[in-house]
């Protein structure tokens, strides 16, 4: 029986057993009020009280047999399960009618059920955190018991495995069974394409939030700011396309017309085009940070006779410089995970260069290349893209609570 | 340029007010030249009026007082002085200004030229986000005033002794003008005021935010300056219009109910309203 | 009288203060005019690209049942029309036969489409040998080939022919991973939120929490997609590139959206109306369910539009959980393999023949415009049920 099955046979007990649990409990209240006994709670909250009795417990012993069974504790047999916690329904149905009594206090018992219900909610959150960071972990330690951290870290050659070169078509270059994981040209081309993105949304997008704080009427604020932001709903798949069949051959041509050579899957192109997904967050985060500064400190350079350029650049944007930051990191954070644009306009030969117009490949491409295809779940280069992400996800994490850290600051010091 | 404030000069205004409410009484030969000068002067804020037919003249090397309940429109009329009201796009004004009988609302007129000649001090001190020595030498080297070093360094210095400052701040230049305590920072607004050398000095309630001692020693200072420039002080305080000003407008509801020396306005007030202000029945 | 306010002009200092000011100004329009030109060049690029895949070419055929084609479909054509007819036109022919042994032997007219390179060709997208050109352009005028609307595209799934290929099962399959998502993320996003916000004391662990949802909301999606291979796929084995594993992957990443939208609505009721509540004797769960989410239930909506429709725009993790199958068949049920559109965009995006362009560029118009309805729903139930308090 497998644990769809299992799940859903028992939803079908306990579903109607509540039907049942919430009439007897409400028709036992109401017959006890009939008879002039004066019940602390109203009818229904019996009905529930009785069904929370039902419910609770039930689900407790499925869901505790279920951990048990993943984390390979025991694995008990699910009919089992199953009939126990069936057993415990009509257990704690029975039990739960009896307590009905005048002097229990079913709203209140029930609002102390409803708050942990709510909590537990509110620790789905952490948990999946938790189990981030436990199942990278996990999987780039056995990684790492059979790749040395220092060739992680300072190997420059990437080669997991010949199917991956071959797929490039350059199978030749590597001998049989050889495989090396020195991720530094990974994390170049990440860098790579991380710089050029920033290169381009930072300026696009602090000028526009600029003109749009500072410049613009509030009519052409309510405009442009929309605008801006529907690059922000576009799904990175399409700017993917948009980098790989439009915007890489007109940097091919562009780079002929100078007599370069660029490549088909040269790293200027899947950066440029992040930098346009990203001029969004970063217009809308420098106009806040712009706006929250106090007019009283426009008008102290205003009344020292400067134009309005200078009060923007030598007074406002000092002063907004610390939330500017944190949108730039952001920024950072965001190009560094992005994955689809460069898997469809990137390469996928790890290349170690400082020419934008070859191609090189990034961190998050080789992480989809190791993980599609059919490959062993437990062979080093699958293995390769938990290592992969473990570093992805800490310098992203970093990245951003030293970014909330300084809107917090500087928040702080304008409020 | 900031040039969305829509000027229209009436007719009427042309001539200088002659309106014998707004002229205090004293003598010809011993009144002091007038530094600047406001006629027929109406403001709007979009359909609301703010400001109706305002007449006054502020007297060169003189401190003149702004009181009046809050909400009156002192402010506003402060602030239409050096042009400060161009920054709202919604104002409308109406009526004429000068300074040195020259017209600040021409359309000739370059408004960020007139801020270096009228300057101005907030109710809330607001000292850049940059050390005490750059929120001085900021606009001196802006304006091409002070361009060495040393004569920065010169500058910094004159105009921090003159804001009474530079015993307190003179080892620690470098550190944050956002770092120093609300009375020192406003002292290093008055002083970065200066060190651009205007003529005019704009105060708008300048130690509303401070605590009695430090308020104490911006008075003084207010005194001090005095010699130097022409103050024109916005105040709640009636104590701190009689000890620093030398005349003082009255301002209710938009309008200049009576504009006088200090001592005749407080002593012998010839509005009623005055009176009833003065002595506390409102406000 | 000397004109002290107005000689300026003549300084030249001031001159090139005025020049610089201009000079920053331009380039702040500048940069918000390049970002227009982009959003401009991007749009037409992109419907320029694929607005031709909603049109087919069709051919009008004589289908002959005959004994070879009882084998081999493609000899159900005339000879000379087999390299412009597709394939697939023929290809259940032999089927067709074998289920109705009756038909064998008739002859039957049918409008097929035509090879995809023909299709092309008629599209201004691609160049055919001289002759076959010729004999299509004859044809054409012969009122034998004919242009119509693309149905098929909407109303079939993935195929290895670009001339049938559709977004039919790309389609369900979204539907069903965005269903997926929204069951689990929004009960739990809402129950987490009204936690945080009308329960919770304000304690460690309360901060705890908090961080860890903006920290979560930031965290790059693939990586949401390896926690769905090693969590949902390893450890519970959930069945791989089912919509399951996409929308429970999607749903731990729809979860912070959610939240921090539905405290936000939360958090604009004032608290004037949970007071009077707890003044009539409301304990407060009851001001929660009866006074505050109903007036909060539109933020909260709008909030969960805006998490879904990024959901469905959502590729890296879905393509981690192995969604990019090739489906041509729609997906009966969240168990079995299935594509999301987004997936399909990509995989048509990596085919090399250049008829699956035109079919990608489609693919991201009918997915630009079903998210610009959710944000445009969102938007305007925004608009609708705002309360200014
Ligand atoms: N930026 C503004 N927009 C609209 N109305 C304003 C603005 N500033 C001031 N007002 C109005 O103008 C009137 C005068 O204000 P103000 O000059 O600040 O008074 P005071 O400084 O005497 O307290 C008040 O009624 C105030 O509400
Ligand atoms: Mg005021």
């Amino acid at each position: 029986m497998g644990i769809g099955t299992t799940t859903l046979l028992l939803i079908a007990v306990l579903t109607p057993l509540g039907f049942l649990a919430y009439r007897l409990g409400r028709g036992k209240a109401l017959t006890a009020m009939a008879a002039g006994i004066s019940m602390h709670s109203r009818p229904q909250q019996y009905g529930w009280y009785s069904v929370v009795w039902m419910g609770l417990p039930a689900l407790g012993v499925a869901i505790a047999a279920a951990l048990l069974s993943v984390f390979g504790v025991i694995a008990p047999a699910r009919e089992l399960v199953l009939i126990v916690s069936i057993a415990v329904a009509a257990l704690g149905l029975a039990h739960g009618l009896r307590a009905i009594r005048p002097e229990v206090r079913a709203r209140n018992a029930l609002d102390r059920v409803i708050r942990l219900l709510l909590l537990s909610a509110a620790l789905i959150s952490i948990i999946t955190t938790i189990s981030i960071v436990l199942s990278i972990l996990f999987e780039a330690m056995r990684f790492f018991r059979e790749v040395s951290v220092w060739e992680f870290v300072t190997g420059t050659v990437w080669s997991p495995g010949d199917t991956f070169l071959e797929a490039a078509g350059r199978g030749d270059e590597v001998g049989e069974g050889t495989s090396f994981f020195g991720s530094v040209p990974l994390f170049a081309g990440t860098f790579m394409v991380t710089a050029i993105a920033m290169a381009t949304a930072l300026p696009i997008g602090l000028l526009s939030a600029i003109f749009m704080s500072e410049y613009a009427t509030h009519r052409q604020r309510g405009f442009a700011k929309p605008i801006l932001e529907i690059l922000a709903g576009i799904p990175t798949v399409v700017y993917g396309f948009f980098a790989a069949i439009t915007v890489t051959p007109i940097i091919v041509d562009i780079a002929a017309f100078f007599g370069l050579d660029a490549s088909y899957s040269n790293i200027l192109s899947p950066g440029i085009v992040m930098g346009i997904m990203i001029i969004p967050f970063i217009s809308s985060l420098s106009d806040d940070v712009i706006n929250s500064i106090p007019q009283t400190l426009r008008e102290g350079a205003y009344a020292l006779g400067t134009t309005k350029s200078e009060t923007i650049r030598q007074v406002i944007l000092p002063a907004a410089l610390p939330g500017v930051i944190s949108a730039f990191l952001l920024g950072v954070s965001r190009a560094l995970g992005e994955t689809m644009i460069v898997v469809m306009a990137a390469g996928v030969r790890p290349n170690l260069t400082w020419n934008p117009l070859e191609d090189m490949t990034t961190v998050t491409v080789s992480i989809v290349y190791s993980l599609t295809g059919d490959l062993a779940f437990d062979s080093p280069q699958t293995l390769s893209a938990f290592a992969l992400g473990l570093v992805l996800f800490t310098v992203t994490l970093l990245l951003n609570l030293v970014s909330t850290y300084l809107v917090r600051r500087f928040k702080q010091r304008y409020d | 340029m900031e040039t969305e404030v829509k000027t229209e000069t009436t007719a009427g205004a042309q001539t200088m007010s002659q309106d014998v409410n707004n002229t205090p009484a004293v003598d010809e030969s011993t009144r002091p030249d007038v530094k600047m000068s406001a006629s027929q002067l109406n403001l709007w804020y979009g359909d609301t009026q703010a400001l109706y037919d305002i007449n006054l003249d502020m007297y060169s090397r003189e401190v003149t007082a702004l009181i009046g309940p809050s909400g009156c429109g002192k402010s506003t009329f402060l602030r239409c002085l050096n042009r400060m009201n161009d920054l709202i796009p919604q104002v409308k004004l109406q009526g004429n200004v000068t300074l040195d009988g020259e017209d600040i609302y021409d359309h000739s007129v370059d408004v960020v030229q007139l801020r270096t000649f009228v300057g101005m001090v907030f109710q809330k001190p607001n000292p850049f986000p940059k050390s005490i020595y750059e929120n001085i030498a900021y606009a001196p080297r802006l304006h091409g005033t002070g361009t060495s070093r040393s004569e920065l360094d010169d500058l910094v210095e004159s105009s921090l002794k003159r804001a009474g400052l530079w015993n307190e701040v003179a080892d620690r230049l470098d550190t944050p003008g956002t770092e120093l305590s609300g009375g020192q920072q406003q002292r290093l607004c008055i002083a970065r005021a200066i060190a651009v050398n205007p003529e005019v000095i704009l105060m708008d309630e300048p130690a509303s935010a401070l605590d009695p001692l430090a308020t104490a020693t911006v008075e003084e200072l207010i005194h001090e300056l005095k010699d130097n420039y022409t103050i024109v002080i916005v105040t709640h305080n009636l104590q701190q219009a009689a000890r620093v000003a030398g005349y003082t407008a009255f301002f209710h509801m938009g309008k200049v109910v009576e504009f006088n020396d200090t001592d005749t306005l407080f002593t012998n007030p010839k509005e009623q309203r005055t009176e009833d202000y003065i002595t506390g029945r409102f406000g | 009288m000397q004109r002290r306010l107005t000689g300026s002009a003549e300084d030249p200092r001031i001159k090139a203060r005025y020049r610089s000011e201009k000079r920053f100004k331009s380039y702040t329009v500048t940069a918000l005019f390049v970002a227009f030109a982009i959003i401009i060049a991007f749009f037409t690029d992109i419907i320029s690209q694929g607005y031709t895949a909603f049109w087919k070419t069709e051919i009008k055929v004589t289908l002959d049942y005959n004994e070879r084609a009882a084998r081999i479909g493609q000899f159900a054509l005339a000879e000379d029309l087999r390299d412009i007819v597709s394939r697939g036109a023929t290809r259940s022919i032999p089927l067709e036969i074998r289920n109705n042994p009756e038909l064998a032997g008739t002859t039957r007219e049918a409008w097929v489409p035509t090879y995809s390179r023909v299709d092309q060709y008629f599209k201004g997208n691609e160049e055919l040998p001289p002759e076959m050109a010729a004999q299509v352009e004859s044809l054409k005028e012969a009122g034998i080939i004919r242009t119509t609307f693309n149905w098929a595209f909407f109303t079939s799934g993935d195929s290895k022919l670009p001339e049938l290929a559709g977004i039919f099962s790309a389609m369900v399959g979204s539907i069903l991973v965005l269903f997926v998502t929204l069951i689990v993320a929004f009960p739990i996003g809402v129950m987490s939120a009204i936690y945080l916000e009308e329960f919770a004391p304000d304690n460690k662990l309360t901060q705890i929490i908090e961080v860890n949802i903006n920290n979560l909301a930031a965290v790059p999606s693939i990586i949401f997609g390896l926690l769905g291979l090693a969590v949902f796929i390893n450890t519970f084995g959930v069945p791989r590139s089912s919509a399951l594993v996409g929308g429970l992957t999607l749903a731990l990443m729809t979860l912070p959206i959610i939240i921090i939208s539905t405290r936000a609505a939360l958090r604009a009721v004032p608290d004037p109306i949970r007071l009077g509540a707890f003044a009539m004797g409301c304990s407060r769960w009851q001001v929660v369910r009866d006074h505050v989410l109903p007036l909060s239930l539109p933020g909260i909506l709008t909030g969960t539009i805006i998490g879904l429709a990024q959901a469905m725009g959502e590729t890296a993790p879905l393509i981690i959980v192995g969604m990019i199958a090739y489906i041509p068949e729609a997906p009966g049920s969240i168990f079995e393999s299935a594509t999301v559109l987004p997936a399909q965009i990509f995989t048509w995006a990596s085919e090399p023949r250049k008829a699956f362009v035109e079919k990608t560029a489609a693919g991201i118009i009918v997915l630009l415009a079903v998210l610009l309805t959710l944000n445009a729903l969102a938007v305007f139930m925004r608009r609708k049920f705002e309360r200014r308090w």
